[in-house]
């Protein structure tokens, strides 16, 4: 079974702040990291391999330093680490990015599984996985929370609804995106640090990847972000003021007014 | 003419106004036409101007504005000069752009009226459908276009007089067996199907699960842009649609633009936008579509279904009056206190994400961005600090009262009312009063009697 894994480098919090003077991200002191729901992807991945042989590609898409990420999926199980860099792949939207890594996977050929994370911590949008399905013409499952079942050529898997789950199968190859429900990361191997060390991560750029420069990055993108700016929050409640009681009175005059009492 | 060829008209280079790069990716590198842009360890661009050309490529892809052209005292003297013969010379440089966008507009303009994808479970519909009908409805207005509804599933014909209901004036049916249990391949099959047909300008779908796979698929697949979970949808002076997302969990917030293809889609997640109101009169037109594909290329296949909700289960997104609990109640037997206020109220208890990590709420009563978004009439937050990403859940409430020890605590700033103290001790005094006063209400009632 040869499984790729899509992950995403991300800055490690969510903790981003414009500066107000300047109108700018303050990214001092913000680590990049893996995007954690990709983590579980690695995981079932590696999972995977453990049961049925084969290996486990990571693959991410960012500028020079995503390599990192890369290693580190290595060091948590992964066999090998492709990153797709280039200059015009900069500002990609989701479409873009889908594409990108499409062509990346049509290059790599043998794989009979595809697994994402169900969506990024910085962009949140969860669109990559179908989007990515959809450039392949693969199936598709989202929301995976249990494989149940990998054989020749069929997968069948639970996947969460908003009310339970489903018994969902497939043929293979399939692209699935998997909740944090599905499994609990390990922690890296000595030896998958060492191997993460010394291990050569090959870069995909426009000439790998014999992309279509008006389908990639931001030329390609269908979309364009025209402003970004911290959300304004005008306080405009009424703290009550004195002791306990008092501020208990004013609140439940308050809420007698407003007709909840 | 000759005479103004003598003079070749500057264009200046591009150049960074310092210290308001935020290194949003190198949209500016990959923008430009002449390699003249070298990105930094720090992800800001450095201009070779020996490249430069002036096109302003870079300028117009910055989402913050961190470039502008730069040009020589002696060129600014030329441009001076030539402003005299401005009028002539735009003439003569415009009719190229004019004529592309011309065509663009032509091709966007056969693209006409607002869709909403109504999402529902065996006949259920999900209430972000209607809440989507509302935000739809006033896009419509302003594109002076008609709100449709895209109605799919098995028995679902009276979901398009319930979208009628709530604003629609067409709807768009595919009622067959085939559509019983959702799976991406027939449903984006069935819209996309629907959107080639008949050409919506915007497609709005909620950001359920269900709905992110679905808008994912149909986007790919029509080749057109798409904006998750859109807080702000508006029209804009050149009749585009405005999507405002949160992103970084809430800490910043983007404008995006779909500017060359349509339908321009978006999806909005459940509470966010509030429910219009309802008016059984209204009747509008349905149109009926034939399955557009064959039942048997369908590869994925719904084998069983499992239904986790347990009985009696509480849906915090559901109700009108929520008291929450954070790390403040600093203990899972203090939650009681929110209980009793709750029980006096009529509402039920909800918590915040470091009340569920602690063990002392289950996850399905978590507000929040990884929780439930609420919408309640009366949001009531106790000993909760109010993380962005709980305030992104609940911070469009009718009311919100705050209880926290900390006056600086965030949760003040988006508070109604706001009550610096212990939790501990303002619930229970808080909870009596309102039981006294329903008491009083329920002898003033008696009395009257």
């Amino acid at each position: 079974m040869n499984v790729v894994v899509c992950l995403k480098q991300v800055p490690g919090t969510t903790q981003v702040k414009i500066d107000p003077q300047t109108n700018t991200l303050i990214r001092q002191g913000i680590e990049n990291i893996i995007n954690p729901f990709d983590t579980y992807a690695i995981e079932e991945g590696v999972r995977l391999r453990e049961r049925t042989g084969g290996k486990v590609t990571a693959i991410s898409m960012g500028p020079p330093q995503a390599e990192t990420a890369l290693r580190e999926a290595i060091s948590l199980g992964a066999d090998e680490g492709i990153l797709l860099s280039d200059p015009t792949f900069a500002g990609a939207d989701t479409w873009t990015t889908s594409y990108t890594i499409s062509a990346a996977l049509r290059k790599l050929g043998q794989y009979d599984l595809v697994i994402c994370g169900r969506q990024t911590l910085d962009g949140d949008t969860g669109h990559v996985g179908p989007q990515l399905a959809e450039m392949l013409a693969l199936p598709f499952i989202a929301y995976v929370s249990q494989i149940e079942e990998i054989a020749d050529g069929s997968l069948r898997v639970q996947r969460m609804v908003e009310d339970g789950y489903e018994v969902v199968e497939s043929p293979l190859p399939a692209v699935i995106t998997v909740v944090k429900e599905i499994n609990m990361p390990r922690l890296p191997s000595l030896r998958g640090i060492a191997r993460s060390k010394s291990a050569t991560i090959p870069v995909w750029g426009a000439k790998e990847l014999n992309t279509d420069p008006g389908r990639v990055g931001l030329a390609g993108s269908f979309t364009r972000v025209i402003r970004i700016f911290s959300p304004q929050r005008v306080c405009q409640g009424e703290i009550f003021q004195g002791e306990a009681e008092e501020q208990v009175d004013c609140l439940v005059n308050r809420l007698k007014d407003d007709g909840f009492i | 003419m000759e005479d103004r060829k003598r003079v070749k008209r500057p264009r200046g280079v591009a150049q960074l106004i310092s210290g308001k790069c935020i290194a949003c990716g190198a949209r500016c590198q990959s923008s430009c036409p002449k390699d003249a842009i070298e990105m930094n360890e720090k992800g800001e661009p450095i201009i070779i101007i020996a490249n430069c050309i002036g096109c302003r490529k870079c300028l117009k892809v910055c989402p913050v504005d961190a470039l502008e052209i730069y040009l020589t005292p002696e060129e600014q003297k030329i441009l001076a000069e030539l402003a005299a013969q401005k009028k002539v010379a735009a003439v003569e440089e415009a009719p190229e752009v004019i004529e592309e966008e011309a065509a663009l507009l032509v091709k966007l303009k056969e693209y006409r009226g607002v869709w909403v994808f109504v999402e529902q479970t065996a006949g259920e519909p999900a209430g972000v459908s209607w809440e989507l009908l509302g935000v739809g409805a006033d896009l419509a207005r302003a594109r002076k276009e008609e709100l449709c509804s895209v109605v799919i599933g098995d028995h679902v014909e009276h979901l398009c007089q319930e979208s009628f209901v709530f604003g629609a004036s067409k709807a768009y049916l595919i009622d067959d067996p085939v559509f019983r249990r959702y799976l991406t391949e027939p449903y984006y099959k069935a819209i996309c199907y629907l959107v080639r047909k008949y050409k919506p300008e915007i497609m709005l779908v909620g950001a359920t699960g269900l709905g992110r796979d679905l808008a994912g698929a149909v986007a790919t697949e029509l080749q057109t842009g798409l904006t998750a979970d859109c807080t702000g949808l508006a029209i804009d002076d050149r009749g585009f649609l405005l999507q405002t997302r949160p992103a970084f969990g809430g800490n910043i917030m983007a404008t995006i633009l779909t500017e060359g293809t349509r339908p321009q889609m978006a999806t909005v997640r459940p509470h966010v936008m509030p429910l219009p109101a309802k008016d059984s009169s209204r009747k509008g037109k349905i149109v009926r579509e034939m399955v557009p594909f064959q039942e048997a290329d369908i590869a994925v296949k719904v084998l069983e279904v499992i239904d986790e909700r347990k009985a009696g289960e509480v849906d915090v997104a559901a109700a009108d009056i929520i008291v929450s609990g954070g790390r403040g109640m600093r203990a899972k037997e203090n939650f009681s206190l929110l209980q009793e206020l709750a029980d006096e109220l009529g509402g039920v208890v909800g918590s915040s994400r470091g009340a569920v990590e602690a063990g002392w709420m289950p996850a399905e009563r978590q507000v929040g961005q990884t929780g439930k978004t609420v919408r309640p009439k009366l949001y009531i937050a106790c000993g909760i600090s109010g993380a962005i990403q709980h305030l992104v859940g609940m911070q469009d409430s009718d009311v919100i009262v705050a209880i926290n020890i900390d006056k600086n605590a965030p949760i003040f700033e988006v508070a109604t009312y706001g009550i610096v103290g212990d939790v501990l001790k303002i619930v229970p005094s808080l909870t009596q009063r309102v039981k006294e006063l329903r008491a009083k209400g329920v002898e003033f009632m008696v009395e009257r009697h």
